[in-house]
């Protein structure tokens, strides 16, 4: 557990994103340094347009920095080429984005083999670790089902089980509670929490603070920048909560 | 706080003494809101006074046993069917505060935003923590505790949250105004419009 602690799966050294450039140039990040240890659930909250969800997205490698430096896992990903930063983004992170992103057309069993067999698994195999990760979100009665068969709470939790499926090291969640009634949001930041229990690195956007709460430490964002961190420590007396 | 409708709302399911009805009380709310022995007999004295429990017999070790009364029937019934009021404007240290400290000059009311954040932050991650450890089932009525203090401590966040943002407004506003006297570009594309 030491061990898992040191070294970061996720580390984002001093990056800076600008958006289009000259007068029109918009800095949704300056500066941002953060590590993510395995074990480690870090939220990321701040007012729109504070640069959460680009902080998200560089750190999964869906969007390139201007500056600095994003490594998973020890790698900089800016030294990949775009099929070896595809296979990281397909087999290190996985993704669970508010708006679900599931394909209509494939059952829910379907959807969450998709990132194995896009990485050469074989379909048997891709479905019955499929099936597997849907169980571990207590949905593997959904398998057969497609996505509008299904409420919000449960395409959710198929959308989870995808981001968890295969040994994802790294969970990166935009707003994953989105419009989910409280307790069904609730149950989806368990079932991130347990993974992160388990071992994996996770990084958790989100404007609610009661939702950011389930995180080791909390992060805010402000125009971009890092403006305050707190952490919990589990040292810390627990009944001090309630006086 | 409701102590008294409280005791009488467990003695309600059956007579009991003193330190029974601590117990209970104590377990019903996870020991959020811990109680001396001392008030709730207090509480007791004061609710046999008004007819609503009395002293049913003496055990061996010689500790009273209570039970209620028809009265105190209706007292628990009406307390279970009204909703509780919201005091009109409860003193608040916190908004007190920052009231004081936005009128006051030099003051830095966005730090205070912010170490107060943190601090509530830290509150709602142990609130949470509890509830981690928490049994769903065996626990349900001091998760019901736990979720109220943590809307609460939430509340307080997002009021946070909102103050900062506004404060940030204001500072902007105020980024903008200053420089109108030396005809600042922005200020006269403002007063163009």
């Amino acid at each position: 557990m030491t061990e898992m602690q040191t070294a970061p799966v996720l580390e984002l050294r001093d990056v800076t994103r600008i958006h289009g450039s000259g007068v029109t140039a918009v800095h949704a990040l300056r500066g941002v340094s953060l590590s993510v240890c395995a074990g480690e659930l870090v939220a990321v909250m701040g007012p729109s347009g504070s640069g959460k969800s680009t902080l998200l997205n560089v750190a999964g490698g869906l969007d390139s920095v201007t500056t600095g430096a994003v490594l998973v896992e020890g790698v900089d990903l800016a030294t990949l080429s775009a099929s070896d930063l595809a296979a990281v983004r397909r087999r290190a992170a996985g993704y669970v984005f508010q708006d679900l992103n599931l394909i209509p057309t494939l059952t829910a069993a379907e959807n969450v083999a998709l990132p194995l067999e896009l990485d050469g698994g074989s379909v048997r195999e891709s479905r019955r670790r499929a099936v597997e990760s849907l169980a571990a979100v207590g949905v593997e009665e959904l398998a057969a089902r497609y996505p509008d068969e299904m409420s919000g709470g449960q395409q959710q939790r198929v959308a989870i089980a995808r981001a968890l499926v295969g040994d994802r090291r790294l969970v990166l969640a935009d707003e994953p509670t989105g419009a989910l009634d409280s307790e069904t949001g609730e149950a989806v930041l368990r079932l991130l929490r347990r993974r992160v229990d388990e071992g994996a690195a996770g990084v958790l956007v989100t404007h609610e603070s009661r939702h950011a709460a389930w995180a080791d430490r909390v992060v805010f964002l402000r125009d971009g920048t890092v403006v305050d961190s707190t952490s919990y420590s589990v040292d810390a007396d627990a009944a001090g909560a309630l006086s | 706080m409701a102590i008294r409708q409280g005791l009488l709302a467990l003695l309600d399911e059956g007579p009991a003494y003193g330190y029974q009805l601590k117990a209970a009380f104590e377990e019903r709310t996870g020991g959020t809101w811990p109680l001396n022995i001392g008030q709730v007999y207090t509480t007791l004295a004061r609710a046999e006074r008004d007819g609503l429990v009395a002293q049913l017999e003496t055990d061996d070790d010689g500790r009273v046993v209570y039970e209620i009364t028809a009265a105190g029937r209706r007292e628990v019934a009406q307390w279970f069917h009204e909703p509780v009021r919201r005091e009109a404007a409860p003193r608040d240290e916190l908004a007190i505060k920052l009231a004081v400290a936005v009128t006051a000059p030099d003051v830095d009311v966005t730090s205070i935003v912010q170490t107060q954040r943190g601090e509530t932050m830290r509150t709602l991650q142990q609130l949470t923590r509890l509830k981690r450890d928490a049994d769903e089932d065996a626990d349900l009525a001091w998760l019901l505790v736990l979720d109220r203090l943590i809307f609460d401590a939430e509340a307080e966040a997002r009021w946070l949250d909102h103050c900062e943002s506004r404060l940030a407004r204001k500072a902007g506003e105020k980024a903008v105004r200053r420089p109108a006297t030396g005809r600042s570009p922005r200020a006269a594309q403002g007063s163009a419009r």
